[in-house]
């Protein structure tokens, strides 16, 4: 039987105003799936969203939402969060979001491993301001910004999202579906700070001028990009180059999330425990 | 009321102010002067189960207080001038969404980076409008110790009644003044807090944006079963983005009513040695607020011993301002000095509210404070 998502959309806020053939859909319905995979009340979900075409991610999806400031989901995030340790907090970001405006706060989010799903939906361009730069543009294509071609040079959100500190860290398409709703799913469940990069198509911003017009087109093209981690792997350095690998980058089940670290200040305060040490961690330095 | 004396300096107490009128999260980050407010609170949060996070920059304070308040907690952050214009942009998104948070700002010279560790009070015109867009904000200024206590709680209770931010001013001087103060207990402070209101009928039922033209929004608190959206757009009765003409229209509308038809509920300010005023020839009123009036107050004792009848009309409440308030005694004593620490920045709203142009101002810049002495030769001077 085809999946009812109608529980868990807004539907009196259909259609979107995603675009035809727009990522956007596909990657909302995965992570729907996703709860309900679970069995998560959706009462016990906040999803925030920050500004962009996937700032209106919030809006669709019936749960506590909040669309925030351009960049900003993480860090409003964080003081639900620790309101709430015990539920759901999950931020949708583009990709200027939250690795241009918004990048310090995916930064120190990651940094903190607080329990918060972090999903990138990563197009490659801003979109809904008609096709200026973003992080992740390749260098060489053409942007609104920089017609005679962006020279800025692009940089692997993954990698930033290692090397902060996240403690689950994964790249998927929306070409798969099936994956999306998986990686959503583990993310869901992992206690710490989830660092999804969700690669998708904007063929109408991105691809109308970098000669991949059609949804089919931008979407091969993300094919071409992208290949699994461990074929990656396998890969010598020059034959990586153009490539992301896909799949769970960072899976790190050992290192404490944040709120339950607070806890422990918490207990301190209230003449519970001692105060924290250098003893209480592993790394020293 | 009970009671007590607490030695502390003006930034603790705000934080102990927090942690007694049931503020459960406090997100900040280092700033001079304010930082202490931060320190204290950090030790008296997570004594009553709250968190204090020190974000990674004043953007995050503020975004994170303000997520905590859409989870339905009394929040605060605390900062200086350059982080408000940091923190501006979110600021505006709780005007808009009509999220509670007290913002206590503790004033140093400005612009830009300024004066980092001296007295200003150059922050009273950017709290009266620090975001874009219409909105009326609600700004309390601290002039002594014990207010630094009772003005952030006033500011908690606000915030809950017309579910914006509120802002707390403190200036350098009163921020780390250290001395005795007054203070209710805090059970008198817990007995008088007023919730923000909560709807209690079907979640089917429930429109948070659907209110009277002159009344806040009704948000209930997260993970409670009624899922509503939060936005800084134009948006309708569920919160959801619009661009339905009078529905903007009347939203806009109602967060100016919402305050200006209930300044009376907001409006708070001392009058000291003015009742014997009757606009006989002579008298001087004096306008000021915040450690400047302190000065004031020394003047007008060493004026009544030279003779010279005057006295002090200090807000207490700065935005929106006490207009028939000033405007009686404006009207009826002619010589009016204010004294700021700020070019002219309230001078201009006594002007506007008087409607006089010959209001007489003692300005100071350099970050030093206005002493008594400096007041008593103005008056001498232009009176």
């Amino acid at each position: 039987m085809a999946f009812n998502y109608d529980k868990y959309l807004r539907l009196e806020k259909m259609p979107t105003l995603w675009c035809w053939g727009c990522g956007d859909g596909v990657i909302l319905k995965a992570f729907v799936r996703a709860v309900e995979k679970l069995g998560i009340d959706q009462n016990d979900v906040c999803v925030v969203s920050g500004i962009g075409c996937s700032g209106r991610f919030s809006s669709y999806v019936d749960f506590n939402t909040v669309h925030t400031t351009h960049g900003r989901t993480v860090a409003f995030a964080t003081g639900v969060k620790a309101m709430y340790p015990d539920k759901y907090v999950v931020c949708v970001a583009g990709d200027g979001d939250a690795l241009a405006i918004g990048g310090n706060h995916t930064i120190h989010g990651a940094r903190r491993n607080i329990d918060i799903t972090l999903i990138i939906i990563n197009n490659f361009i801003y979109g809904l301001t008609n096709s200026q730069t973003s992080p992740t543009t390749p260098q060489g294509m053409w942007t609104v910004s920089q017609k005679a071609g962006n020279i800025d040079p692009t940089f692997d959100a993954c990698e930033m999202g290692i090397a902060s500190g996240a403690s689950f860290v994964a790249r998927e398409t929306m070409l798969d579906p099936k994956k999306l709703e998986k990686i959503f799913t583990k993310a869901l469940q992992h206690r710490g700070f989830s660092f999804l990069d969700i690669l998708s198509n904007c063929h109408i911003n991105l691809g109308r001028k970098n000669k991949m017009a059609s949804a089919m087109e931008n979407l091969e093209w993300i094919d071409k990009i992208t290949v699994s981690k461990k074929k990656y792997d396998a890969l010598s350095e020059e034959e990586q180059l153009n490539l992301f690998p896909t799949g769970i980058l960072k899976e790190d089940k050992e290192v404490r999330e944040y709120m339950d670290m607070y806890q422990d200040i918490i207990d301190a305060h209230q003449g519970k425990r001692g105060k924290v040490t250098q003893d209480d961690f592993k790394k020293k330095i | 009321m009970e009671m007590r004396d607490v030695i502390s300096s003006g930034n603790e107490l705000a934080a102990l102010a927090g942690a007694d009128a049931g503020c459960r999260f406090f997100g900040g980050y280092p700033i001079t002067p304010s930082s202490e407010v931060m320190h204290e609170i950090s030790d008296l949060l997570p004594k009553v189960g709250g968190v204090c996070i020190q974000m990674e920059d004043e953007i995050a304070g503020v975004a994170a207080a303000i997520g905590a308040g859409m989870a339905g907690m009394r929040t605060m952050t605390a900062t200086s001038g350059p982080g408000i214009s940091l923190k501006a942009e979110n600021l505006g998104l709780a005007q808009m969404a009509e999220v509670p948070l007290v913002v206590v700002n503790v004033m140093r010279g400005g612009p830009s980076t300024g004066l980092p560790t001296r007295v200003s009070q150059g922050d009273v015109r950017q709290a009266k409008n620090p975001s874009h867009g219409d909105y009326r904000s609600i700004t309390l200024c601290a002039g002594n110790l014990s207010e630094c206590y009772t003005e952030t709680v006033r500011a908690f209770n606000l915030a809950d009644r017309f579910m914006q931010p509120i802002f707390v001013l403190l200036d350098e001087t009163i921020g780390h003044m250290h001395g005795k103060a007054v203070l209710p207990t805090a059970e008198e402070v817990k007995k008088a807090i007023v919730p923000r209101k909560k709807f209690e009928g079907s979640p089917e039922d429930y429109l948070p944006y659907q209110c009277e033209h002159d009344q806040p929004a009704v948000l209930n608190p997260m993970f409670e079963g009624y899922r509503y959206h939060f936005t800084g757009l134009h948006h309708d009765a569920k919160g959801f983005p619009t661009e339905e003409i009078e529905t903007c229209r009347k939203l806009i509308q109602r967060l100016e009513d919402k305050i200006m038809l209930h300044t009376d509920e907001i409006e708070l300010n001392e009058e000291f040695m003015l009742d014997d005023m009757n606009g006989e020839e002579g008298e001087v009123l004096i306008i000021a607020y915040g450690s400047v009036a302190l000065s004031a107050k020394e003047s007008i004792r060493h004026l009544r011993k030279a003779g010279i009848k005057a006295g002090l009309f200090r807000p207490i409440t700065l935005w929106p301002s006490p207009a028939d308030s000033i405007k009686k005694y404006t009207d009826m004593i002619k010589n009016v000095l204010c004294v700021e620490l700020n070019i002219r920045q309230y001078t201009e709203e006594v002007e506007r509210v008087a409607s006089r142009l010959d209001i007489e101002g003692l300005y100071k810049v350099n970050g030093r404070a206005i002493s008594p002495h400096e007041i008593v030769s103005k008056v001498k001077e232009v009176f």
